[in-house]
């Protein structure tokens, strides 16, 4: 993509890059650091583990990195460019063409049905209805759910919603996909079938983020970062 | 496993959009079916009422403009009307004489420049008989002017002409209901019927246009004879005789009835006053009317406005109140779905994305209720026309207008919510629960 802007101290490999990035909560009188001066890049390709206690900040750095959201101070390059600078429009346009989330509520919107959730970016992105129709048949498979493609996702069992998820994040071809705790809400049999799917799509080539604070779903990851109280505690390698 | 990239090829741009926006909408809108429907009911009355409003004022002009058409608009309708500050004694005795006279006829003529032609008219109730067949009719004694005057369409034979009237001839014009019942089939010009005694020969038929509205005393109707007014003035003379009650009653009337044709559409109303000044000084009684065609234009604008008034206040009301009902609505539906606005977003729709999604979602909901209206605003002008028997007229621009309307109202208060939404963060619609 984009090459990496002269300024940009990390190195040419970086895919996206943290430079003391803060963000801070007014919470009435008091300020809730939710993250100080957090610095780290990460490359295309890389599996990378968000790991650490509730409230130590994970979401608000998944937030800021997925362009939900711009750092209060310091500096988010996401291929180069400095998210911080971008209007609201940028911002979307940007994770549509770029990103894919999964969350750990799975967050499919219930009146549509399997086959229109994955379509929903491709409709942002202005794809015709056959094209789409065809593509989220095609990821729908790719997941396993070709069988389901009309049934609404409450009629579906949690392991089964976050694939149609994982669909969805794929359906814009996306170079980044972000999950907050994607295996929060489902047994750890089926945790473990979608960390599977998530390594696979690492293999492909696709840089993956996800937040966990279970020690053992980390061992998927090739770079991990622990955070603590807003700041990195420990990043390996 | 590597999927093919968005092709700009596919790019199908808004319009494709809108298509997809308003299905969303009719899916959105039929979740909660009953909540619509209720919401809508503020658009279904104010569009009814606005299409019931146009339709009421389009029938009175078309009416007013039809019957001053069928009566002429140069012309003035004088007509003889029993006086009703007569004492009840004299009436029981005497004759009671009143109306318009020959005198009368005569000075106007001779008085009203502007007068083009007159026709005056005896009308008489009286039985009528061909072989067996037997009718109430209205014999109208006129003069070979009234038809001119009129414009009737003739349907066989002729009309009366001035020799008829000359030598008092007992031929007779019918119209072509009295001519069906009197003599259903075969030849009927050069047959007689017979009116209280009296054998007149029937020479033409013209059409007999049924009375609209009300109201005017023309010889108008459909069980019309029409027969030289000689012929009526010698026969059967000015005073008639009437069983009304068990009583007799003895009317002397002269002429029941005068058409006047002015020369100029511009002298019509000035004429009027003149004539009705004319008659003033001769009638001590109240017992003749003048009325002049022309100005039902002027009372067909006056039903065209109490209509406005009173629905336009209903239309406005519906609508203001139903936009604000719609907007309600929309206001709940946005705070319901701040989740799904929170994905939207997430993945990648833009502010204007969302704006686009909840307007058309309300302008679904405006024009569905919208439409409803159109259906309702087609059967209150059917019962204005049933139950209070006013003309009503149902035109597409009318239609169109309210499509208009209930798009725009749709529109307008549609992007208060559409707005809020909008304007929603991200993150925070994401974990609202
Ligand atoms: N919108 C907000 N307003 C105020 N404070 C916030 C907001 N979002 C997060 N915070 C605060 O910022 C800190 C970090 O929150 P964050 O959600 O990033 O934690 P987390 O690591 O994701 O926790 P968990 O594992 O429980 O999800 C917390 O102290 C939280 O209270
Ligand atoms: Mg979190």
């Amino acid at each position: 993509m984009t090459p990496p802007s002269a300024t940009g101290a990390p190195g040419p490999a970086a895919l996206l890059a943290f430079e003391q990035v803060s963000k801070v909560y007014a919470m009435g009188d008091n300020r809730v650091h939710a993250l100080r001066d957090v610095s780290f890049t990460v490359a295309p390709g890389e599996f990378c583990a968000v790991m650490g206690a509730s409230g130590s900040g994970k979401s608000t750095l998944l937030n800021i990195m997925g362009c939900l959201d711009r750092p209060d101070a310091g500096r988010y390059t996401l291929d180069g460019r400095d998210v911080g600078a971008l209007d609201d429009t940028r911002l979307s346009r940007l994770r549509l063409r770029r990103l894919g989330f999964i969350f750990q509520s799975f967050n499919l919107i219930p009146q549509l049905s399997v086959e229109r959730n994955i379509e929903l970016p491709l409709f942002y992105l202005g794809w015709d209805s056959a094209h789409s129709r065809a593509r989220a048949r095609e990821l729908a498979a790719r997941v396993g759910l070709d069988a389901r493609l009309t049934h609404r996702p409450s009629e579906l069992s949690g392991g089964q919603q976050q694939r149609v998820a994982i669909a969805r994040a794929l359906a814009n071809d996306p170079a980044i996909i972000l999950a907050d705790e994607p295996t929060g809400n489902l047994d750890s049999a089926t945790g473990e079938q979608i960390l599977g799917l998530l390594q696979t799509l690492n293999g492909d080539g696709r840089t993956i983020i996800m937040v966990t604070h279970e020690t053992d779903v980390g061992r998927y990851a090739n770079h991990h970062i622990h955070m603590r109280d807003g700041r990195i505690a420990r990043e390996t390698p | 496993m590597t999927p093919a990239p968005p092709d700009p090829q596919r790019f199908v741009p808004r319009l494709h959009a809108v298509g997809r926006n308003i299905r969303l909408g009719i899916e959105n809108l039929w979740l909660h079916k009953l909540r619509s429907l209720l919401t809508m009911l503020g658009i279904v009355f104010g569009v009814g009422s606005v299409i019931a409003m146009l339709s009421v004022g389009e029938g009175a002009s078309r009416d007013a403009l039809n019957r001053i058409r069928r009566l002429g608009s140069h012309n003035i309708i004088l007509s003889s009307v029993k006086p009703i500050d007569e004492s009840q004694d004299s009436q029981r005795r005497r004759t009671a004489a009143y109306g318009l006279t020959y005198d009368d006829v005569r000075r106007i003529r001779e008085g009203i420049p502007s007068v083009r032609r007159l026709a005056p008219a005896k009308l008489l109730r009286k039985p009528a008989r061909v072989g067996r067949r037997t009718m109430e009719i209205r014999l109208a004694g006129v003069t070979p002017d009234w038809f001119d005057l009129v414009r009737r369409e003739r349907i066989a034979g002729r009309l009366l002409t001035a020799e008829d009237e000359g030598g008092v001839k007992n031929a007779a014009v019918l119209t072509e209901h009295v001519a069906r019942t009197l003599l259903a089939a075969g030849a009927i010009l050069g047959r007689h019927v017979g009116v209280d005694g009296q054998f007149l020969e029937v020479v033409g038929i013209i059409r007999g246009e049924p009375e609209r509205g009300g109201g005017l005393q023309t010889p108008d109707r459909a069980n019309d004879v029409y027969a030289p007014l000689a012929f009526v003035r010698t026969r059967f003379g000015d005073v008639d005789m009437q069983m009304k009650a068990g009583e007799y009653s003895r009317e002397e009337v002269e002429l029941h009835q005068c058409i006047v044709e002015i020369d100029r559409i511009e002298h019509v109303e000035p004429a009027a006053a003149a004539i009705g000044r004319m008659l003033a000084e001769t009638h001590k009684h109240d017992d003749t009317r003048i009325q002049v065609p022309l100005a039902l234009l002027r009372e067909a604008r006056e039903t065209k406005r109490t209509f406005n008034i009173v629905l336009g206040s209903i239309a406005c009301i519906s609508l203001l109140v139903g936009g604000i009902g719609i907007m309600n609505i929309m206001l709940a539906s946005v705070t319901e779905r701040t989740r799904e606005i929170g994905i939207r977003r997430a993945i990648g729709a833009t502010r204007r994305h969302i704006v686009l999604q909840f307007i058309t979602e309300t302008i679904v909901l405006s024009t569905i209720g919208g439409l409803l209206g159109i259906g309702l605003g087609l059967l209150i002008p059917w019962l204005i026309t049933r139950l209070a028997g006013l003309p009503t007229v149902i035109t597409a621009w009318s239609v169109a207008l309210s499509l208009v309307i209930s798009v725009g109202v749709g529109l307008v208060f549609g992007i208060y919510p559409a707005a809020r939404a909008a304007r929603l963060d991200p993150i925070r619609a994401l974990r609202h629960e």
